[in-house]
């Protein structure tokens, strides 16, 4: 009995180095990429000292051009929402998720028409974060308004709520999507500033390089805080307003020229 | 007052478990058009980004605010120390629990993520009246089943009136928080209203009070149990009282439209030019829901039938249904008032060209999912009237006098 306690378990020796090696080759790349994630400034939090927002210039905003609209929809994978097999085209038109748009007014008074790029205002006391049952929708400190999809649960309650219309529910099947921009079946979602470039210290949005590209300039993006940001010049320098300023909802997108 | 004896429902078995039999079925079906929904995706029903709630949200909102006026006879016997209105507790507590699990599953089943459920039991966030309505909910249902307990179990009864009072209040609430689901909403022209919340608890009157009318005859006829003629005009004149408060609910809701200037359009929109949503308000809200049920319910002759009586009930709860219509759908349906003193030419999203209102146009499985939770009610309703004591032996006049109403408390 002794001797075969005594004796060495050479086996049981080749199983635990075996699988210390696996196990750091395995878990190495994780750490490391820890390592290096950590050091990049989108492991940071992001603090109030920060508000982005946007200036809109109607009155650059062209007839017919729908740049911002199709760079949105190619930076966050919003052209990749098929038609379902047998969906009403007029129905399902208004069943796909949409973050930015543009709607063509006219003044009732004297016929005036403008041209306004809607997409979610970034409140600084945004309703669709008040209502959210389970705090899926929330208000980053820089004042991005966004959805946690992991605790949405698709009560639409938000939808209910936002006075721009500037929310989608996704009504069906996801069959492709981009890393930036996750998107899941049953949840809702919006415009999200582009903030996985301003995470990654890009500081603009899809839209406004693609009216910039346009030669239009009409969207200019950028920290509300900064006195010295170009949109803070741009604010300064002409007349603007909130749309529904009655709620008074403090919105970080702001409009020249209606 | 006699002493009351409550027994179960024992109509024959054959025609209680086809009773059983059709309501499973319509639960079984509307489960599977839940599942359905939940495989395909929403884009299988008539809902939209425009028109975000719908038919299934009629059917629920009907039910939970159902669910809390169904309680009021319970309330008005232990509460208010109404004698006659006593035999009528039990069943008014099993009628309020078998409406919210009706309502709350058509809820639940028509999230874009149901199967999430855990996560809206886990993740609060106190600022939202949905999150105090998942509390409200849920604490509405262990009160009436203490409720409940202290009717029936004699221990019990020297608590009967403490909780009672607990749980009228708590209903109360539960009503006002879900009118104000709807009346705290800055965004759309109908809602943002304080209005709505004791509109939503005089409706819950009326809806809960003609559900549990016609439960009751059905069981009481079926049976041959007897119920006298004064209790049931009691009912009734009740009935018509609530449904009467209704409609002047009604009026004040447009009258404080229609006086801020900025509220003319929608007015308008619901009176005259909302089509289907116009339709539904007149003849499903006013007409059916209100005045036909009045003409009714105060006819000197008609009053005093059963059928017409009724009937009565019937028209009520199909003027509920309506009522939702307009308030939930329709009021999605009127443009959001983003630009005002401008018309919308063109717009990538729907916003309402040239003042158009959105349109929906309900899915089947949208229907059978909210029967399917009229269907739960009422499942639970049968098995709960079978297996206990829920059903006085008779309401005859002798055994309700309504002269000797003392209530011993």
């Amino acid at each position: 009995m002794n001797d075969r306690d005594d004796a060495t378990d050479t086996g049981r020796r080749r199983f635990l180095g075996a699988a210390t090696g696996v196990a750091a080759a395995v878990l190495a790349p994780g750490v490391f990429l820890y390592t290096s994630a950590t050091a990049t400034p989108r492991s940071e939090a992001v603090t109030s000292a920060t508000r982005w927002g946007m200036l809109i210039d109607t009155a650059k905003c062209a007839d017919g051009c729908s740049a911002c609209v199709d760079a949105c929809d190619r930076e966050n994978g919003l052209t990749f929402q098929p038609q379902p097999e047998g969906a009403d085209d007029t129905r399902w038109a208004n069943q796909q998720a949409v973050w930015i748009r543009k709607v063509r007014l006219q003044d009732d008074l004297t016929g005036r028409i403008t041209n306004v790029p809607m997409l979610c205002q970034h409140c600084e006391h945004p309703p669709c974060v008040d209502v959210c049952p389970t705090g899926a929708s929330f208000k980053r400190a820089d004042g991005v308004v966004l959805v946690d999809r992991h605790t949405c649960i698709g009560c639409r309650y938000c939808m209910m709520a936002c006075p721009y219309k500037a929310r989608s529910f996704i009504h069906a099947k996801v069959e492709h999507q981009l890393t930036r921009a996750p998107r899941g079946k049953g949840c809702v979602e919006s415009c999200t500033f582009c903030v996985h470039r301003l995470d990654h210290g890009d500081i603009s949005t899809a839209c406004a390089d693609a009216c910039a590209a346009e030669g239009h300039q009409a969207i200019v993006f950028g920290d509300l805080r900064d006195p010295d940001s170009d949109l803070n010049k741009a604010l300064r320098a002409q007349p603007n307003r909130q749309i529904r300023e009655d709620l008074k909802l403090n919105t970080g997108v702001r409009y020249a020229g209606i | 007052m006699k002493r009351i004896i409550y027994r179960e429902w024992r109509i024959e078995p054959g025609r209680y478990w086809g009773l059983l039999a059709i309501l499973s079925s319509v639960v079984a079906i509307g489960g599977l058009a839940a599942l359905y929904t939940f495989q395909q995706g929403h884009w299988i029903t008539g809902m939209t980004n425009s028109v975000v709630w719908a038919t299934p949200h009629v059917f629920a909102v009907f039910l939970i605010i159902a669910a809390s006026g169904a309680l009021n006879l319970a309330t008005i016997g232990t509460v208010f120390g109404k004698g006659a209105y006593k035999p009528l507790g039990r069943l008014s507590g099993l009628l309020a629990v078998a409406l919210l699990m009706g309502g709350l599953l058509v809820l639940v089943l028509d999230l874009g993520r149901p199967d999430r459920l855990i996560v809206a039991m886990t993740h609060y966030n106190f600022r939202s009246i949905f999150a105090w309505n998942i509390f409200l909910y849920t604490g509405f249902l262990i009160l009436v089943i203490a409720y409940l307990w202290t009717m029936a179990e004699r221990k019990g009864n020297r608590y009967m009136k403490p909780v009672g009072v607990f749980a009228m209040f708590w209903r109360l609430a539960l009503t006002t928080g879900t009118g104000s689901i709807f009346g705290f909403l800055v965004a759309r022209d109908a809602y943002e209203t304080a209005i709505l919340a004791p509109m939503f608890v005089i409706m819950s009157f009326a809806y809960g009070l003609a559900i549990f009318l016609l439960v009751l005859m059905f069981t009481f006829r079926e049976e041959g149990r007897p119920i006298g003629g004064t209790i049931m005009r009691r009912l009734s004149s009740l009935l018509g009282l609530f449904v009467a408060a209704i409609l002047y609910f009604t009026l004040v809701y447009h009258l404080t439209k229609v006086y801020g200037a900025q509220h003319y359009g929608l007015v308008s929109w619901i009176l005259r030019d909302g089509g289907a949503y116009t339709a539904f308000f007149w003849f499903g809200w006013v007409l059916v829901g209100g005045l036909m049920p009045l003409g009714i319910l105060f006819h000197p002759t008609l009053a005093g039938d059963r059928r017409w009586i009724a009937a009565a009930c019937g028209l009520v709860v199909t003027g509920g249904l309506s009522a939702m219509v307009v308030i939930i759908i329709g009021s999605q349906a009127y443009p959001m008032p983003m630009f005002p003193g401008h018309t919308i030419l063109e717009s990538g999203f729907f916003d309402g060209v040239g003042g158009a209102a959105a349109s929906y146009r309900p899915a089947v499985s949208e229907i059978l999912l909210g029967v399917g939770g009229v269907a739960v009610a009422l499942l639970i309703t049968a098995v709960g009237v079978r297996v206990l004591q829920f059903l006085p032996e008779s309401l005859a006049d002798e055994i309700v006098d309504p002269h000797v109403q003392t209530a011993r408390a």
